[in-house]
């Protein structure tokens, strides 16, 4: 089936969220749409889906037009949605989850589900999925859920099939696996619409690439083209995709981990045996696949895991034990691994959470009270020391784009005397100015003579800037290899294996 | 300052629309539940007129009994008419303490079901320094009033230790301190030390007159200090929320307590001082109850001065101006409603129905939205869903 977009326009208010964007999906094609976040890749997509209505253009279907109002006139035509934040419900098998919304009852109201497992089956063989209907949703990997997601949509029939930023849940084995039911798909003839901006995936999966910068379509790529070529697409001038790395020059060491265990609640170890040293002008990157025990470990360097043994010194301090106040004022910067959740309080003006670690210190607390004023204008220099593009600094945080939230977060950390940086997938959604921005800041800590941690679950992210790489498999650090380390060894290590 | 005043305006709306609205529909309720209205049914015509004197008497009624009543100025005087709004007043100071003590603890996303406890305890200690001790009158009422107000923060605060050193959550918590404290009054009562000489049922003796808060309009009204109390809380609140460090802190933990404790800042204490500063007010509340009004601790002294509060600082968004105004309202509705259940054949109960419904509205704004076709409506769903998952 193909799908054919001419001319959608969206506005909201004053912003055009979708500029006259021509599109045209072929049958049986992988179609990526590509385009930094806030750029409207999301609102087309919410058009084709019925969630939202352009205010001009047509979308036609096999070249037919058709007006879609609401989702339901989308499964009709064809058109299935995989949104990035899944629409399961927790407590539900996955036939449940399949089936409602189109439930099967007898005439006194029972549930017939045994038509519904049929089907499902069927299409899961056709497909080579491997399923179990009645395992409960909230009991399977984030990978497997997506993959009910995309069954639900084959299961009604889509012939095309929208991905909305499908890999950002995901960790690199399950991007691949992923990547290679994408491929099945196309192979039985399903179009599919793959939202991104994460170019390597783009590149190894898309038939064409379509480049979408503020509402508006720049230009349609091959997947041939480089990933220097798509970003400066993306975002309108040339990126540095490997930041610059001055050789370090390594001090002494800074942050020391010695014997480290952390358990949880009922006493199991979720990190053993962790001996490390971080020395000044250096980064150590943690590898390894999501949890395998860095979250825990990131978050024991601010004392905010409560089950900890063993030695954490920064400076010659001793960590353990210490309040999370007092941890950071040890100088160390923490940018947590989640910012709408740890990083950030979203109702809070961005003025306020600048200042969330220190608002107990002067100017801005003078005896009880606590001066807007003084919040403000310290505000307004660090959201201009860092380049954060706000209307009013006292608009909420939440209004704030990825990106800008971000560097909210990392001007709060670094604006305290610092000695130790750890930063936990410290670009996880971000764009890619953003990630720029945020990569350049970690070097230039660096070069300025302070230890970094870095937790990061993204290889290219870790190869760009570390200076040696410690592998986490199962809660223990596997191995602690210089940078120079091919992909391939460190994948290895990222499984578990040691040679 | 036209930008503050739509600001108000904004917030004000939907608790505005929802009285308008529980006032229509609890106009049919009147309507229905009175026997000559009903008895008019086969005619249209008189059933409509007598229905809708009917509601207009109830109404008018609950105007006279809570704000002016023209009937009272004979023979005493214009101002005399004011006396139901003296009443209203009286009845909304405590209203507006325990009010402002859900609201603070809403404001640290915390659930205050507590403040029922917390103003019996208040009460009692206000009531033992009052009625025990002479001191010079202005230093009774003090210390009569900071009494109650340090039995109810320990009885607050213990909450939060609670949660915050074993995680009990505080709304089961607050609710079993409810019953002890109901219990444990109906004791205090029977002891020696608190039972009125030469009396067997449970009262204790009045606050010497030097405890007693002094009255504010003569003789006449029982308008008495404890509302420019009340409003001074009021006004603390906002700041201690606004303008302190602490009360940063409160907002920081209520608004996303995770990111407040990665920053640093302290969910346990942040919830132990919240939960005292909660019992204080209400404390504060049950003190000024007993200092103003009451004089003499009674078994029923609390009334449901706890859990209307509850209420209160729905109606009142959980801010304190809000809960001052909301708490007003209330005041209005309980005293004008034992005017209209006296004057017309419409019971009291009507005034639960109204209060009810404007909660129904105010929690439901999608509702308020689709009748009045306003767009924009500010809501604060989030205060009213928040709190029982911890």
């Amino acid at each position: 089936m193909s799908l054919e977009l001419n001319a959608i326009t969206k506005s909201f208010g004053a912003l055009i969220a979708n500029d006259g964007i021509n599109l045209a999906v072929n049958d049986g094609e992988i179609h990526a749409i590509l385009g930094e976040n806030g750029a409207g890749k999301s609102t087309l997509m919410n058009i084709v889906y019925g969630l939202l209505q352009p205010d001009s253009g047509e979308i036609k279907v096999d070249g037919k037009v058709v007006t879609i109002n609401e989702p339901s006139d989308a499964l009709a035509v064809g058109i299935g949605m995989v949104h990035q934040h899944f629409m399961l419900i927790p407590v539900f098998t996955v036939l449940e989850n399949i089936v409602l919304g189109h439930e099967n009852t007898s005439k006194v109201g029972k549930l017939k589900l045994h038509e519904a497992r049929e089907r499902l089956m069927k299409i899961a063989n056709e497909f080579g999925f491997e399923i179990d209907p009645d395992a409960y949703v909230e009991n399977l990997p984030v990978g497997v859920q997506q993959r009910v997601e995309i069954l639900k949509a084959l299961v009604y029939e889509a012939k095309v099939l929208i991905l909305d930023e499908p890999t950002a849940v995901l960790t690199p084995q399950e991007t691949d696996e992923l990547i290679e039911v994408m491929k099945r798909l196309r192979a039985q003839g399903t179009s599919i619409i793959f939202i991104s901006h994460k170019l390597r995936e783009v590149k190894a999966v898309a038939d064409r690439i379509t480049v979408i910068r503020r509402g508006k379509v720049v230009a349609t790529a091959q997947p041939s083209a480089s990933q220097e070529e798509l970003a400066a697409l993306m975002v309108g001038r040339p990126v540095n995709l490997m930041p610059d790395k001055n050789p370090p020059k390594v001090g002494a060491p800074i942050l020391v981990v010695k014997d480290l265990e952390i358990l949880d609640p009922s006493g199991r170890a979720l990190v053993s045996d962790v001996d490390f040293e971080v020395c000044a002008g250096e980064v150590l990157a943690i590898a390894g696949v999501q949890g395998n025990g860095q979250s825990e470990l990131a978050e024991a360097m601010v004392n905010l895991q409560s089950h900890v043994r063993g030695s954490i010194t920064v400076g010659g301090v001793e960590i353990v034990g210490k309040s999370v106040h007092e941890s950071l004022h040890e100088g160390i910067a923490f940018v947590p691994e989640s910012r709408e959740l740890n990083g950030l309080i979203g109702s809070f003006s961005i003025a306020e959470n600048l200042i969330l670690d220190t608002h107990r210190e002067a100017p801005y607390t003078k005896g009880f009270a606590l001066s807007p004023k003084a919040v403000a204008i310290r505000g307004e220099e660090q959201a201009k020391e860092f380049d954060i593009r706000y209307q009013s600094i006292q608009d909420p945080v939440s209004s704030l784009s990825g990106g800008n939230k971000q560097k909210v977060v990392v001007a709060r950390e670094l604006s305290r005397p610092v000695k130790l940086v750890v930063a936990s997938q410290p670009t996880r959604g971000l764009d890619v100015g953003s990630i720029e921005f945020v990569h350049e800041r970690i070097l230039a800590e660096r070069d300025a003579g302070r230890a970094v941690l870095l937790f990061s679950t993204e290889l290219d992210e870790v190869v760009a800037l570390a200076d040696r790489i410690a592998v986490m498999y199962a809660g223990k650090i596997l191995a602690i290899v210089d940078a120079t380390v091919s992909r391939e060894e460190l994948g290895l290590l990222m499984a578990g294996v040691k040679k | 300052m036209k930008k503050v005043w739509e600001r108000i305006a904004g917030s004000a709306l939907l608790p505005f629309l929802s009285f308008l609205l529980a006032f229509f529909i609890s106009g049919f309720f009147i309507a229905f539940s009175d026997a000559n209205v009903l008895k008019t049914v086969g005619h249209p015509g008189k059933f409509i007129t007598t229905a809708l004197s009917t509601v207009g008497n109830a109404y008018l009624a609950l105007f006279q009994g809570s704000i002016f009543d023209p009937n009272l100025t004979a023979g005493h005087g214009f101002m005399r008419g004011f006396y139901p709004l003296s009443e209203t007043i009286v009845t909304a100071t405590p209203l507006i303490l325990t009010g402002l003590a859900v609201a603070l603890a809403f404001q640290s996303g915390l659930f205050n079901i507590g403040a029922q406890g917390q103003f019996i305890f208040g009460a009692i200690g206000a009531s033992y320094v009052g009625f025990h001790f002479t001191f010079s009158p202005v230093l009774h009422v003090a210390l009569a009033l900071i009494a109650g107000v340090v039995c109810a923060a320990l009885y607050g605060g213990l909450v939060g230790l609670l949660k915050a050193r074993t995680g009990a959550h505080e709304v089961i918590v607050t609710i079993m301190l409810n019953y002890i404290a109901g219990f444990f009054i109906l004791w205090i009562l029977k002891t020696t030390t608190f039972l009125r000489p030469r009396r067997i049922d449970p009262i204790a003796p009045d606050v010497k007159p030097s405890a007693q808060l002094p009255h504010l309009a003569g003789a006449d009204f029982r308008l008495h200090a404890g509302i420019l109390i009340a409003l001074v809380a009021a006004y603390f609140v906002w700041w201690i929320l606004n303008r302190t460090t602490i009360g940063f802190q409160f907002r920081a933990v209520g608004a996303n307590a995770s990111a407040a404790r990665t920053a640093g800042i302290s969910v346990s204490r942040v919830t132990i001082s919240t939960m005292a500063l909660c019992g204080a007010l209400a404390g504060l509340g049950g003190a000024v109850h007993v200092l103003g009004s009451q004089y003499a601790l009674t078994a029923d002294i609390g009334g449901s001065f706890g859990f209307d509060a509850i209420t209160v600082a729905l109606l009142g968004r959980a801010k304190p101006f809000g809960t001052v105004l909301a708490a007003l309202l209330f005041g209005a509705l309980r005293t004008g409603g034992r005017t209209m259940q006296s004057n017309t054949t419409t019971p009291l109960d009507i005034v639960l129905v109204i209060q009810a419904l404007i909660v129904l509205f105010i929690a439901s704004p999608t509702l308020v939205r689709f009748i009045f076709k306003v767009k924009n409506l500010k809501t604060n769903a989030a205060m009213t869903a928040k709190g029982w998952n911890g």
